[in-house]
């Protein structure tokens, strides 16, 4: 850090959150533009099969119907390299909920009342829905999601797990979730002359304008992308969605701005789902618990749109050392809605899993299981060979071990109730790699002493106008109140999506670089500046994506504490606390948010959240915040977030680790640890809900040790 | 989007030759059901009938003592009112047990009895549902129903009814009191709602041109034990998986002079276990014959694929609730920390 301020690590203040709970922040559905008209799609009402026919005359007839567009008549696209945005190019129907028509009206009313009206006939084809581990259609990929290899193998795992004194095979399921952002994905296009404005909820504006100057065959320079503010999106905004490409050709066609603002009920079909996984887990073990294997493998799904699989193995290739083990992935393609990114992808259902199974394998060995994972810390990245660049998990355990009077555990299962109240405590370690791209960025000094800082970062919902303001002013070695930040517009330097907890290490390297060249410009100046000011430009391309020596992640723990109740099965947190390694923390008030967020998200996945496919009709039953239940304030108790400084040089100018993720992967499994020592049963499919809970309760399992009449 | 009339009732007579005129109108109340249900296109009304101004929000004591609550008293209001809390405290857990506070600030009493059920196929115009278009089949059937119903349902229809309150209604013999053109008439809670046969897009006895004006909870349930308690995938802003509201009166010998016990999230209407409380009346007060009434009870449950859980759910609930209910027959070690 070449900085000498001291803005960087303080809780400075969210920028725009006055705008927000004032309703001053514009979204990207409200912006009244003169002679805005709304779209709204019509989704297939069929799993697999075909549009024969679109009677769109019953809509058209409907009063302030300007448009309705099918394959038929919809503007022909350029192949997208993301295919679920081929919308309205043909009549495949590939899912229940495809699009297959756009409504165009002067109100959403109107435009709702049309999409009911169009009449489409299908040419229907059965439809297979059901993902099993044993799929006949299962295939081992290429690669899984973000370039990892499907399979990764060393040793011999399988005659580790045959020879070892101590074994640990179980299988796992993680039902599909969904994003389910407050906000709903929504966009507004308008055209001037050739010019396209496009107002979109995106955790990118650099990507959605290449996409759709791709798809619409127009240079980027025609383009601008309003991100301003997004109203969450935990990867379902991460690339662009159909809404934004509907958008443009409403407006092409009707020569008006059009809204495309997607309906709560749309979203589980078409904006993405975190895949189902089941996951078999071999662990071998010495008698003095040092691993000798380690297998984990997975079995997902995707739709027949395209491949799309979840990393989910991957963290078992960086947490333990095991002299022998395989990771592998498969994955079957179905007539289901296309899987995307979600919360953690990869890590947060894989370390669910895999710290599950550690969980098992310290009660198989009578070993405390936070001794456990710390007798098996490898020295290097098990898979890579590579050092770390920094790796505290250990000193995350006994710290949090430490707040939260983990020696006062009895390990004993079942083994302390409040009446009818099993309770119980448990532990898993989280990760997260450490992801950076290139950005650029520009910094300005004006003539009455301020600086501006621009860049096409966007923000989710975290801070990133503040934490970048921060960051240029430590570097400039100005009081923070001089710096502004101007973000989420694609006219300003480029710069890589919010996502895969990237965003601060990415856009805030490049504005270090751009304030330390600035700073170079200025020291050689005297007078007044220009009234325009002087600015310096930087681009990290080439050092944000070189290939480090160092294996990059992120480390974390979390404890957590349950009570089930056993008159319903049902089971509530009563605490939990996380103790997390990810660098230097940037702005301890937006950090502490976006680990208890990422925690609070865990608790979800844990007890509240998952979406049923339903077999007869292929579509997830829960569409609404009725049904799908993201956990409401009442089920989020005391969480408590901590850190531990780290001073790692091996990663940015800021010394920084992604913080937006880590804090979710790992916290559903301290709560299922927690919920089998409560019980004395282990259940091993999400989420942990009364109607599993119960049965289990119910079953073959140790006699409660205190029980609810005494 | 269907134009629809909007008439604001000034008097009950008003809204029910308002109701009469029309055999499309519906009477809006909190509106947190009906709005939604409009915006699905599931609710295609004519004429909205406000029912919101009329002079029905006040909880009264009738001469007899018992207590009157009009049908637009607003849910949050009635749990909170004395005279519930102090007499019904089962109709006040049940009442915050449901919904949000949002939601409890703006739903009616009326309107909670009136709600529609939960099941997504039903909300959801692209399949079939009997209760919704009658004639096109159930698709919940076949597709997923672990929310659904396991007792009383048809071949044609397997939905729940979502109400807390009206499960505490049914317990404590509760009256729902209607108006239409043939004058006045009250009917008893448990019988307001219907189970579904063959016709399940019928969810209650009201007549067409009928509207609630109030439900009456009888002096002769007032002030014994009662409770109300609910088991869901989350801690608040939930439907029940399983339900269960009890109002229980001993004898000085330890016996049952007075149970009242129905379950919700079981069936199409709130279930009032009459089996279990024909075996209770009259019998030891214990957790071992509040078991054997409830297993009674629940032997016409004929579960589906895949909603097997809410029976032993149900029989927990209901047995948790009686004991509690019930004076200690011993000391309630129960009740400490280290029983």
């Amino acid at each position: 850090m070449t900085g000498t301020g001291t803005a960087l690590g303080a809780p400075a203040v969210r920028r725009e959150g006055r705008r927000k709970v004032t309703g001053g922040a514009r979204y990207a559905a409200e912006h009244p533009l003169a002679d805005r008209v709304h779209a709204r799609p019509v989704p297939a009402t069929v799993a697999r099969g075909r549009v024969t026919a679109v009677d769109t005359a019953a809509a058209l007839a409907l009063p302030g119907v300007l448009a309705v567009l099918t394959h038929e008549n919809a503007p022909r696209l350029a192949e997208p390299d993301d295919p679920t945005l081929a919308v309205l190019q043909d009549p495949g129907v590939p899912h229940r909920g495809w699009y297959v028509a756009l409504a165009v009206a002067r109100t959403p009313e109107e435009a709702r009342a049309a999409a009911a009206a169009v009449r489409v006939e299908y040419a229907v084809e059965e439809h297979d829905v059901t993902l099993t581990a044993d799929h006949p259609e299962a295939y081992e990929p290429e690669t899984a999601n973000a370039g990892y290899p499907a399979r990764r193998e060393y040793g011999d795992p399988d005659g580790a797990f045959a020879s070892a004194p101590v074994r640990v095979d179980v299988t796992y399921r993680v039902p599909p979730l969904h994003n389910h952002p407050m906000e709903p994905h929504a966009s507004t296009a308008r055209w001037e002359g050739d010019r396209l404005l496009v107002h979109t909820s995106s955790q990118g504006g650099t990507a959605v304008r290449a996409t759709l100057a791709a798809l619409f065959g127009l240079p980027e320079d025609r383009i601008t992308v309003d991100t301003a503010h997004v109203g969450g999106g935990f990867g379902s905004k991460g690339t662009p969605r159909p809404d934004v490409v509907l958008a443009v050709m409403a407006a092409r066609e009707t020569g008006r701005p059009v809204t495309v603002a997607l309906p709560r009920r749309h979203l589980p079909a078409v904006v993405g789902h975190r895949a189902p996984t089941l996951h078999r887990l071999r662990l071998a073990a010495g008698a003095d618990g040092r691993l000798t294997g380690l297998t984990h493998e997975i079995v997902t799904h995707s739709s027949r749109v395209k491949e799309f699989v979840e990393q989910a193995a991957v963290p078992a290739r960086v947490m333990y050392a095991a002299p022998s083990s395989r990771t592998l992935h498969r994955v079957v393609r179905l007539d289901v809605p296309t899987p995307s990114w979600m919360r953690a992808p990869g890590e947060c259902p894989g370390m669910y899993a895999l710290e599950s199974a550690v969980d098992e394998l310290a009660t198989a060995l009578g070993t405390d299981p936070v001794e456990l994972r710390v007798l098996n810390e490898p020295e290097r990245e098990p898979d890579s060979g590579k050092p770390f660049s920094s790796r505290h998990l250990t000193e995350c355990l006994r710290e949090g071990a430490r707040r939260f009077g983990w020696d006062r555990r009895d390990p004993r299962p079942r083994s302390r109730a409040e009446g009818p109240l099993l309770v119980g405590t448990g532990v898993a370690a989280a990760t997260y790699p450490v992801l950076v791209r290139p950005s650029t960025a520009e910094a300005r000094a004006l003539p009455d002493g301020t600086f501006v800082v621009r860049v096409n970062a966007t923000d989710i919902g975290t801070g990133a106008r503040t934490v970048l303001a921060q960051v240029a002013a430590d570097t400039l070695g100005v009081p923070l109140e001089r710096v502004r930040t101007e973000i989420g517009d694609s006219d300003l330097p480029p710069a890589s999506l919010a996502g895969g907890s990237s965003g601060t290490a990415s856009w805030g390297w490049a504005v270090h670089d751009a304030c330390t060249r600035l700073t170079g410009r200025l020291g050689g100046l005297t007078g007044r500046l220009p009234d325009e000011g002087i600015s310096a430009r930087a681009d990290t391309a080439g050092r944000a994506d070189a290939d480090s020596p160092y294996a990059r992640h992120a480390f974390g723990a979390h404890f957590a504490e349950v009570t089930v109740d056993s008159v319903t099965g049902e089971v509530r947190v009563r605490r939990m606390l996380g103790v997390f390694a990810a660098g230097r923390i940037l702005n301890a008030r937006t950090a502490r948010s976006q680990f208890i967020g990422g925690m609070t998200m865990g608790l979800g996945m844990a007890l509240t959240e998952g979406s049923t496919m339903d077999p007869a009709f292929g579509d997830f039953t829960e569409s609404d915040l009725a049904s799908y239940h993201v956990p409401a304030h009442a089920d989020v108790p005391a969480v408590e977030a901590h850190w531990i400084d780290e001073d790692d040089t091996r990663l940015n100018p800021m010394g920084s680790k992604g913080i937006g993720e880590i804090g979710n992967v790992g916290s559903a499994a301290a709560i299922g640890n927690a919920v089998h020592h409560a019980t004395g049963v282990r259940f091993r499919e999400l989420p942990l809900t009364p109607d599993k809970v119960l049965a289990g309760l119910s079953g073959p399992a140790p006699a409660p040790t205190s029980g609810r009449d005494g | 989007m269907k134009p629809f009339g909007y008439v604001r009732a000034a008097t009950v007579e008003e809204a029910a030759e308002a109701l009469a005129a029309r055999p499309g109108a519906r009477c809006l109340g909190g509106g947190t059901n009906l709005v939604d249900l409009m915006k699905l296109g599931v609710e295609r009304p004519d004429v909205l009938v406000d029912v919101g101004r009329l002079p029905l929000d006040t909880v009264e004591e009738l001469p007899d003592g018992s207590v009157r609550a009009g049908a637009t008293v607003r849910n949050s209001d009635l749990a909170a009112h004395p005279l519930v809390r102090d007499r019904y405290p089962a109709l006040s857990q049940a009442l915050l047990a449901g919904a949000s506070g949002q939601l409890r600030n703006a739903a009616t009493t009326g309107g909670n009895l009136l709600q529609r059920t939960r099941c997504p196929h039903f909300q959801d115009l692209s399949k079939p549902c009997n209760k919704r278009a009658p004639g096109s089949g159930c698709g919940a059937r076949e597709g997923t129903h672990r929310d659904h119903a396991v007792l009383g349902h048809s071949e044609h229809c397997i939905a729940t009814h979502p109400s807390d309150m009206a499960v505490a209604l049914a317990a404590l013999d509760a009256r729902v009191e209607l108006y239409g053109g043939q004058g006045a008439r009250a009917v008893p809670a448990d019988r307001f709602h219907r189970l579904p046969g063959d016709h399940p897009e019928r969810d209650t006895v009201i007549r067409p041109g009928e509207l609630i004006t109030g439900v009456v909870l009888p002096a002769a349930t007032a002030a014994l034990p009662s409770a109300y308690r609910k088991a869901r995938d989350r801690a608040s802003y939930a439907f029940a998986l399983a339900s269960v509201a009890a109002v229980l009166d001993t004898a000085d010998d330890g016996t049952v002079a007075h149970v009242g016990l129905a379950f919700g999230a079981l069936a199409h209407k709130p279930w009032r276990a009459e089996r279990a409380e024909t075996a209770l009346r009259g019998a030891p007060a214990t957790p071992d014959s509040f078991a054997r009434a409830v297993d009674l009870e629940l032997e016409a449950a004929r579960p589906l694929r895949d909603n097997g859980y809410k029976v032993p759910l149900a029989r927990n609930l209901a047995v948790d609730v009686l004991t509690r209910l019930a004076p200690p027959v011993r000391p309630a070690r129960h009740l400490t920390e280290d029983s």
